[in-house]
């Protein structure tokens, strides 16, 4: 078993009125076959045993899946590996001696809880916004009742993979939440059961993410980039095309949302 | 009572209204330059053209309308998003590694307010000749002469040319990303549209560069 040894440059900020600022650590003897997350544990027992603060960061499934673990390693949210969250992220695409830049996602809407952890509730209010369906809920409706392309169904599949992980936010210039909303619309939109409700969703969802106060989208696709799941910003256009015709379109007016 | 949500009133409206004004100023752009060619063509016809323009005054002030709306439109936007962008990522990161994004279009908010205030200037050569350009003598009528010396003032000729390569980058970069703001995005074409903006981008630029370096050079000789 090959081990690394690093040197981190990690930010610490004890808590949200912090100003924070980072510090350097060695990790040494870093098994390759270890993950990122493994090799931040492995650093944080030796400090706990120094009696140090351990470093704090988000996690939870540590399989990929959750959109927890989200930190910028070296100016890359989620490391430098394509379509990996941290957690899937192994030392073994670092070398011996490497230094490793270790950032929370920046966003004035993520705003630092502690360490590497960021509150990322913004999300949830977007979600809640508009980002469900009124649907019937009594016994199961039979397989199949509703006709739905093998297209429509796949990008919408797409699309719901987005584990709101806010590494889209983090790789923004202008920390812009376009494409996790564009997402969060287009698996129900793409859909008949999403359908019905659209327009007032996508003026809801885009409002509140305004509110929120993230930045515009300016087509940079970093966000794409970065996404662990690849979603694409072919769904950044059906927003866009969806909330202009909408906008245009729609026959009752929607409260315009303020941030609270 | 709480106030209806309006196009203005969101991010991705404001980016469609940039994106529409910015659409009329390319097509203005392409023909300036297509109009402006006619210099290769020789006095008469360069003059007879610009008389043309000055004659038709529905087309003049038509056009003076229309550009000013888009100009102020495109500024007003611009200028309005960015402050919001500017305020979404208090803390930067030290250190940020793009993979994607192009040189356009992280200059997009440096190659603008460069453009504007070369545009004031290009227009001040025409209203305010002296101020602009100093020492030149300005005709209103002999626009072909008036072509040729200013263009033989170097850093006048050096000062056109560094617009339109900040031009090239503005209009490359706007150029195909306004299909995305607007949600024209389909599989069958999307991969094509950065290519179509490069080449107009380039065509723009290169005819523009093409009459000040055909000046410098004695292709497009003074008149007479």
């Amino acid at each position: 078993m090959s081990t690394i040894n690093l040197t981190l440059h990690v930010w610490r900020q004890s808590g949200p009125n912090d100003p924070g600022g980072f510090k350097d650590y060695q990790a040494k003897g870093i098994s390759t076959h270890a993950s990122f997350l493994e090799m931040l544990d492995v650093v944080n027992e030796e400090l706990a045993a120094r009696g140090e603060e351990p470093i704090a960061f988000d996690h939870d499934c540590r399989e990929g899946i959750c959109g927890m673990c989200g930190m910028v390693v070296n100016g890359r949210p989620h490391g430098p590996q394509v379509e990996t969250t941290t957690c899937q992220l192994h030392m073994r695409q670092f070398k011996d001696g490497d230094e490793v830049w270790i950032e929370p996602w920046r966003a004035r809407s993520f705003p630092v809880i502690k360490d590497l952890v960021v509150d990322r509730s913004a999300f949830d209010r977007i979600i809640a916004a508009g980002g469900y369906i009124s649907a019937r809920t009594g016994s199961p409706r039979d397989a199949n009742e509703i006709p739905i392309p093998k297209e429509a169904s796949d990008l919408a599949f797409e699309a719901a993979a987005c584990i709101g992980c806010g590494a889209c936010v983090a790789a923004c210039p202008n920390a812009s939440a376009a494409l996790f909303t564009a997402a969060k619309l287009a698996h129900l939109s793409l859909l008949p059961q999403g359908e019905p409700e659209q327009q007032d969703r996508v003026r809801k969802m885009v409002s509140q993410m305004d509110a929120e106060g993230f930045g515009h989208c300016t087509n940079h696709f970093e966000c794409m980039a970065a996404c662990p799941k690849g979603i694409s910003v072919d769904y950044i256009a059906k927003m866009n095309r969806d909330f202009l015709k909408a906008m245009i379109t729609a026959r009752t007016d929607l409260p315009k949302r303020e941030k609270q | 009572m709480q106030k209806a949500l309006t196009l203005a009133d969101s991010t991705v409206g404001k980016k469609a209204l940039l994106a529409v004004s910015g659409l009329v100023l390319f097509g203005f752009v392409l023909g300036h330059m297509v109009g402006n060619l006619q210099v290769f063509l020789g006095p008469e016809v360069f003059n007879g053209y610009a008389a043309t323009l000055k004659g038709n005054l529905p087309l003049l002030w038509g056009t003076r309308i229309v550009l000013s709306v888009s100009v102020v439109t495109h500024i007003v936007m611009a200028v309005q998003l960015m402050g919001r962008s500017s305020k979404a990522r208090p803390v930067g990161y030290r250190k940020k590694d793009n993979a994607v994004t192009s040189y356009a279009a992280i200059t997009m908010k440096l190659s603008g307010p460069l453009l504007f205030f070369y545009i004031a200037f290009h227009i001040a050569h025409f209203t305010a000749p002296g101020l602009a350009l100093g020492n030149y003598e300005h005709s209103t009528t002999d626009v072909y002469a008036n072509f040729v010396s200013a263009f033989t003032i170097p850093w006048v000729t050096a000062l056109y040319v560094i617009a339109q390569l900040l031009l090239g980058l503005h209009l490359y970069h706007g150029a195909w990303s306004l299909f995305q703001t607007l949600g024209l995005s389909h599989p069958r074409y999307d991969g094509k549209k950065r290519l179509v903006a490069q080449v107009f981008a380039l065509l723009i630029m290169a005819g523009n560069v093409a009459m000040p370096i055909a000046v410098l050079v004695g292709v497009i000789p003074p008149a007479g």
